[in-house]
């Protein structure tokens, strides 16, 4: 063992609940790394406005972050971010993490907080026109569809409110839902089905993006008939919900059909040693609030556990 | 207003005084979005690794990124950021929308490569 990269706890994941595991840890004097595949912050980076963070009055999820990854390294937190896991061994007293910078990186402790994700897609075409007419924000690329026809692939109120929020450029937006019912807000679905641009596709789903340069169309299925039929279009804006960063571990710790993190009131998983916190375990509401009093209470259960493993 | 710690172009006199006085640069044009801050947020993380890169933002609103969004090799883009790597005032590629740490690093090493990295 590496004395130099044994850690008495590894955080994966460096949204709220990692950050919040991390500053805890570290002020308790527990040598903790934190390890991110992303940029630090996780979804937290990508909310514009957060008003409602208890003590401050108004910050954008970027400068909390900021903070909160500044709060963590002065208390002696290492970080690591933008960096792949290429293994991880959760069993038996040790537990170890390969990254993909060659290093092999131990600990006594592991808590799991990969947060969670947009979902896609996953046809074909799907990343060759991302940014050429795929969009997954209405608000960063609407503009670029001024007078254009689109379509807008989901039916939960992102995707509803969303496909309102885009008539104000498009001439024309399609909603594509798999389903024959919308899972969005009555006043939501109202509002979209009174629209004149907006048309719907019901029982239907995307199979393939096509074009040159730039989407030009989309190949959709028809569930009731199975046929499938070419259908032009401008750009495709996807909004089917988030999904658990948790296909890494998927079996290596408990987790329920929706591939969420399975955990006790302490933060405690099945595997001795490790804990789970934020967006990715089960749990019904998922806020940066709630993140950071998950990442609070695992913190505060691995020292407990430290403690008395050591003594 | 970008919120980031690169350095932020605000003029297109600016941004031509960069290009002039530095040999490969990267600038990031766009806003405050999830689609733009893992962008920005890679550049400020390989800043100091990549020494030999002037890694800017510029944003997509101001009038003066013009100098960006009139670039031919952005005409067909729809997806922000617009990112643009220049050597010696050049442009040498260009992407539209989020990228992976790994889709950056390979074109910096790509593009830039005749100078050694730090």
């Amino acid at each position: 063992m590496n004395a130099k990269n044994h850690y008495d706890a590894i955080v994966i994941g460096a949204g709220p609940a990692g950050l919040s595991a991390g500053i805890y840890l570290s002020r308790a004097r527990v040598k903790t790394l934190i390890v991110n595949e992303g940029t630090v912050g996780g979804q937290m980076i990508l909310t514009h406005e957060i008003a409602n963070y208890p003590g401050v009055e108004n910050i954008s999820g970027y400068q909390l972050s900021n903070i909160m990854k500044k709060q963590a390294k002065t208390f002696g937190c290492d970080i690591k971010s933008n960096i792949e896991i290429e293994s991880l061994d959760l069993v038996g007293k040790t537990k170890s993490i390969v990254l993909s910078d060659g290093n092999t990186y131990t600990s006594e402790t592991v808590v799991l907080s990969p947060g969670g994700r947009s979902r896609t897609l996953g046809v074909m075409g799907e990343d060759d026109f991302k940014g050429k007419g795929i969009s997954y924000c209405a608000t960063c690329d609407g503009d670029f569809f001024t007078d254009k026809e689109i379509i807008v692939v989901g039916g939960g109120n992102t995707a509803i409110e969303e496909a309102i929020s885009l008539t104000r450029y498009a001439s024309k937006v399609t909603i594509v839902h798999h389903s024959d019912y919308f899972k969005a807000t009555d006043y939501a679905i109202k509002e979209a089905r009174n629209h004149p641009k907006i048309n719907f596709l019901m029982d239907s789903v995307i199979t393939a993006f096509n074009g040159h340069e730039n989407l030009e169309s989309v190949e959709i299925k028809d569930l009731k008939t199975n046929e499938t039929n070419l259908f032009k279009t401008d750009g495709a804006f996807v909004f089917i919900g988030y999904m658990s960063n948790t296909e890494f571990i998927s079996n290596k710790v408990g987790l329920n059909k929706w591939g969420e993190i399975i955990v006790e009131s302490d933060m405690s998983t099945n595997i001795e040693g490790v804990y789970a916190a934020g967006d990715s375990i089960a749990k019904r509401f998922r806020q940066v609030t709630t993140a950071v009093a998950d990442g609070t209470i695992a913190a505060l259960a691995v020292a407990e556990y430290l403690h008395e493993k050591n003594n | 207003m970008l919120y980031t710690n690169l350095k932020h172009i605000e003029s297109a006199d600016e941004h031509a005084k960069i290009l002039s006085e530095n040999e490969n640069v990267m600038v990031i044009c766009g806003r405050m979005g999830p689609m733009c801050i893992p962008v920005y947020g890679i550049a400020e993380e390989i800043e100091d690794e990549y020494k030999n890169v002037k890694f800017c933002d510029m944003e997509f609103d101001n009038p003066e990124s013009r100098v960006i969004r009139n670039l031919p090799e952005v005409s067909g883009f729809m997806g922000i950021p617009f990112t643009i790597y220049y050597k010696n005032g050049k442009v040498v590629k260009a992407t539209s929308s989020i990228q992976t740490k790994a889709q950056v690093t390979s074109i910096l090493d790509k593009e830039f490569s005749a100078t050694v990295k730090a």
